[in-house]
């Protein structure tokens, strides 16, 4: 549905190596800042709902602090099998976040 | 034809590998280099380790079964097919098809096709909410599945239906085995140790229902599973059911290859099928008449195939049947007969052990131990060997004995991968092994269920004359120990978690340790790091326990468990106010407020205008105290006075694992002090310190480190001992693995010697002083923006003060 960029919130809301979630497009989305940008993943986790944005950040993965589920921050594939959580496109104009549905993904 | 091919094989024939199981993944490995090896596996996952499939049950990943990394199979040159099902195969052409149409060719097919799951034809038994016990995806389903099961039943009380169950208890869902025989595990077991094993998962929460022959599954309109009914018309409800009542080898390839099928597809003592080019190793595989369903004769039978393949002779003579019970708590081990004509038993019903070797012709040919398995693998070893028993009274009551020192070099010790005695100790000697992780890793020895690991160790001390160096690494991604990171830390000056990651890359790969970094440059600083929050668990940015619906807990601090009127009034207004669902006196004497919203910490924290009590961290706990001799008629000391002053003492202070406390009054020890990690216990003219103890998933009762005249004293040596844990345990190390690691003595020695006291006592004040007693002090001045709440939603404000002192 959301071709277009909708604006979320303050990027200075989100500190280094951390998530914070926003609702966006009929869900929760959670924002990380990483050391080389921005990544936005589905912020509950498949597994039982784990909050993904109170996880621990590294360079390019999160882990959900309910059960140590994985998730890469770039493709959402969860380590290990085959679960995976959807990526968004996230990016940062004038201290605003921005994010939007990847449009080459379908569904 | 082909057996031109066959009788001049190719210096390294093309082999194909049909299924990538245990069975698959070892015929691999023993084919090595010699073969041009290409491994088609239906699943699609790399071969993982299924006898531990279990554990998926209870919070374990797949990636951690797997048997092999993905490089392995790189190194190695085996070309891996994965998501690939072979789905005809022409033995005469050496051409194999696969479900997506590709052909593939080969020399000589090694079918290690295993099993599926046995389903009973019970009516109703394709009901929405029946599953198998088998691979990861049925451990998906059950663990979905028990989040709202009210109620699970296991169909099947062998093996894996008592696995199944108690996994299902464990994770708190009510369980019922429910078994057509009159005994629990009757393949295995006799009617007296069958009878000692049900009350033992009774007592784990199992309820075991023998006799029940399951007549139907019932539904619901939905088509969910609403219960059983049985042959005797009896019904029992449950939305969860769980089938375990054996497998079923997939032959269907075989059969369909022309190839001669019975209950398994039928090798000779080569291994070798009906067709010369084909052969077949593991649970699809029927050898002189038997079909195997574990994974120790697989080891067997790969090394026997990879020969064959490799044009050397080699035959298979069948395998002991030998089995281990995975349930925390029931030893169970058995192997060969369960019953012969003459048998010898040691059993003490009241402690719930029962010792059994059985004869024929004098020999060693079965063994039974439970509730005490002590010298099970030198009972295994008679068994597999047919040892002469002369006297197998006395072989039983030695065998209880025997360290691993006295075991044969034949001796199997890891039975889920094959591995004897003489391999390991040949292995830790040639390639000086230092550690037990190291010596897993080279023999793969207790890569398996891990039941000999101890043995492992054991041996590995042995041979290292103690001088064994058990590396274990904080950051595992990076294979840095704790000592090696805390050496960057202090030679480099480091002062957060960022500077030690840029230094040598610890915690940048998947972010695990990062609180354990946090912890080490904090204690190596002396508190006077630099915070980073993105280093520490949701639980320690937000200061309570997250839940599993995102929720969290509040536990304020009630040192000693000594509270006020004036605070359980404010507890019980914050409870209304903030229409807490649940508010519960806790196992360590206090309060726990639960279902709070993260919005909603800093104003509860206002509201309550108590300190937190550390209950969600890696910290100082609490301090349990009876009640002493301010009211006790027996006591000897004051606990609460005590026990109140030593919380405020440790109060604030991070450790590496969390660390719990108890002062009692006298030796009736009230408040579990014998149990704690630090407990003073007074006696007659002094008190007693007590270190190590636990009363959680493992008890010990501690180690009594020293008897002093005073309360002052015994503080003072609770302090420097705490110290002397924050600085020399590994992270996630509580006292007690701690003391059974280093041993009492080198803890006397660093905490009773004087000086060395001292020196801890001034370090402990540095850390405490810079240590924030109150972090719930960050509702005033959060440290991070939003620290509290998400990006579109704000924290509930904080009112006014109340006035009440802190
Ligand atoms: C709240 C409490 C249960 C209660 O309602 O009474 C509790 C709750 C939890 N305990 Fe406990 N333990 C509680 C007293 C105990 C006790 C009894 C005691 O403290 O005297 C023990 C045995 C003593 C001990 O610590 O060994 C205890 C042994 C454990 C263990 C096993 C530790 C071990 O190594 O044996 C765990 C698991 C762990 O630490 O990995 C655990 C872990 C947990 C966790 C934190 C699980 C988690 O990671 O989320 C539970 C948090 C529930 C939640 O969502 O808030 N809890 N737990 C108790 C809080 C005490 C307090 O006031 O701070
Ligand atoms: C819960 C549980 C607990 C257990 N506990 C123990 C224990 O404690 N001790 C013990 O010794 N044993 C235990 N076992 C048994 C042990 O796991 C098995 O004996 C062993 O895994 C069998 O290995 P396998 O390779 O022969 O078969 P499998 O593991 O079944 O592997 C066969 C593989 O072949 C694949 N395959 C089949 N057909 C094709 C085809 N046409 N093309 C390509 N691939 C195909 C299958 O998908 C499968 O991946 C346990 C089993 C379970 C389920
Ligand atoms: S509170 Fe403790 S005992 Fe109860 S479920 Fe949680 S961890 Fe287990
Ligand atoms: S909810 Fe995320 S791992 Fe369990």
């Amino acid at each position: 549905m959301s071709e277009t960029w909708t604006e979320v919130g303050y990027a200075a809301d989100v500190p280094m190596l951390e998530g914070r979630s926003v609702a966006f497009d009929g869900g929760r989305i959670a924002i990380f800042r990483l050391r080389d940008g921005w990544a936005a993943i589905d912020h509950s986790c498949p597994h039982a709902d784990g909050p993904l944005a109170d996880g621990i950040v590294a360079d390019s993965c999160v882990t959900c602090p309910l059960h140590g589920h994985r998730y890469d921050l770039r493709t959402g594939l969860r380590q290990g099998d085959e679960g995976s959580v959807r990526t968004y496109e996230v990016r940062e104009r004038d201290g605003m976040l921005e994010l939007r549905v990847p449009v080459a993904v379908a569904g | 034809m082909l057996f031109d091919a066959l009788a001049e094989p190719a210096s390294r024939p093309r082999v194909l590998v049909v299924g990538g199981g245990i069975a698959g993944q070892a015929v691999c490995e023993q084919l090595g280099d010699g073969a041009q090896i290409t491994l088609a596996c239906a699943e699609p996952h790399l071969p993982y380790d299924r006898v531990n499939i279990g554990r998926l049950l209870t919070g374990e990943e797949l990636p951690a079964l797997q048997l092999r990394p993905a490089d392995w199979y790189e190194d190695h040159g085996v070309e891996v097919l994965l998501d690939t099902r072979i789905a005809a195969l022409d033995l005469d052409a050496g051409t194999a098809a696969t479900a997506a149409g590709a052909t593939l060719v080969y020399d000589r097919v090694v079918l290690c096709t295993g099993s599926d799951a046995l389903v009973p034809p019970i009516p109703g038994i394709d009901a929405a909410g029946v599953h198998v016990f088998r691979g990861p995806e049925d451990c998906a389903a059950i663990v979905a599945a028990t989040s709202s099961s009210r109620r699970a039943v296991v169909i099947g009380g062998g093996l894996l239906g008592l696995e199944a169950a108690h996994a299902l208890a464990t994770l708190g869902v009510p369980v019922s085995v429910v078994h057509l025989m009159d005994r629990l595990m009757e393949r295995q077991l006799d009617g007296p140790a069958a009878a000692l094993l049900a009350p033992a998962m009774a007592d784990l929460g199992v309820e075991v229902l023998l006799e029940h022959a399951t007549d139907t599954v019932l539904r619901g309109a939905d088509g969910e599973v609403t219960g059983l009914r049985f042959s005797s018309g009896v019904e029992l409800a449950c939305d969860l059911i769980v089938v375990a009542v054996g497998i079923r080898a997939q032959v269907g390839l075989a059969r369909d290859s022309g190839l001669a099928v019975e209950r398994g597809i039928v090798v000779d003592d080569r291994l070798v099928t009906s067709h010369e080019r084909a052969l077949a190793v593991g649970e699809c595989a029927q050898h002189r008449g038997v079909v195997h369903g574990i994974v120790a004769p697989i080891h067997d039978q790969a090394a026997v195939a990879a020969q064959t393949v490799l044009g050397v002779d080699a035959d298979y003579a069948g395998s002991i049947p030998s089995a281990k019970l995975k349930v925390m708590g029931v030893d169970l081990v058995t192997a060969g007969a369960a019953e012969g004509e003459h048998a010898v038993v040691v059993a003490d019903a009241a402690a719930g052990t029962y010792r059994k070797l059985i004869l024929s012709e004098g020999r060693v040919a079965g063994t039974v131990l439970l509730g005490d398995t002590r010298g099970a693998e030198l009972l295994l070893d008679a068994v597999r060997v047919g040892a002469v028993a002369e006297d197998p009274l006395a072989l039983l009551a030695d065998a209880s004995k025997a360290t691993a020192a006295e075991l044969p070099d034949g001796a199997q010790v890891c039975n889920c991968n094959g591995v004897c005695k003489g391999d390991i100790v040949s292995a830790i000697r040639e390639q000086e092994l230092g550690s037990t992780q190291e010596v897993v890793a080279v023999t793969r020895a207790g890569a398996g269920c891990g039941s000999c690991k101890p043995i492992v160790a054991e041996l590995l001390a042995i041979e290292r004359g103690g001088a064994a160096e058990e590396a274990t690494y904080l950051c595992p991604c990076r294979k840095q120990t704790r000592e090696q990171l805390a050496a960057i830390v202090r030679t480099e000056g480091l002062e957060s978690v960022s500077e030690l990651g840029a230094a040598c890359g610890a915690g940048h790969d998947c972010g695990a340790c990062k609180p354990g970094l946090s912890y080490l440059v904090s204690e190596i600083c002396g508190n006077r790091h630099r915070e980073e929050r993105h280093a520490r668990y949701i639980n320690d940015r937000v200061h309570a326990n997250i839940q599993n619906d995102g929720t969290f807990s509040v536990v304020p601090r009630i040192r000693g468990g000594v509270t006020s009127a004036a605070e359980l009034r404010r507890i019980a207004d914050v409870v209304d106010k903030y229409e807490i669902p649940m508010v519960k006196v806790t196992g360590g004497q206090r309060i726990d407020l639960l279902g709070i919203r993260k919005e909603q910490l800093p104003a509860v924290w206002e509201d309550l205008g108590m300190p937190s009590g550390h209950a969600y961290a890696k910290a100082v706990r609490t301090v349990k105290t009876c009640v002493g001799s301010q009211f006790c008629r027996f006591g000897l000391g004051d606990a609460i006075e005590v026990g109140v002053d030593l919380e405020s003492e440790m109060e604030g202070l991070y450790t590496p694992h969390k660390v719990k406390a108890a002062v009692v009054g006298c030796p009736r020890n009230c408040a579990e002090a014998y149990v704690k990690d630090i407990g003073l216990v007074a006696v007659e003219g002094g008190w007693e310190i007590y270190v190590g103890g636990a009363a959680g998933a493992t008890v010990r009762k501690g180690d009594l480190l020293a008897t002093v005249q005073t309360a002052a004293d015994a503080k003072r040596l609770a302090l420097a001992f705490l110290q002397h844990y924050r600085e020399q345990a590994e992270y996630l190390e509580r006292t007690y693995t701690y003391l059974e690691r280093v041993g009492l003595a080198a803890v006397q020695e660093a905490v009773l010697d004087e000086e060395l006291q001292a020196e801890l006592l001034e370090r402990y004040r540095i850390a405490k002083s810079a240590a924030d007693p109150d972090p719930w002090r960050e509702r005033y001045a959060p440290v991070t923006p939003k620290q509290f709440s998400a990006l579109d939603t704000e924290h509930d404000l904080v009112g006014p003060p109340t006035g009440v002192a802190r």
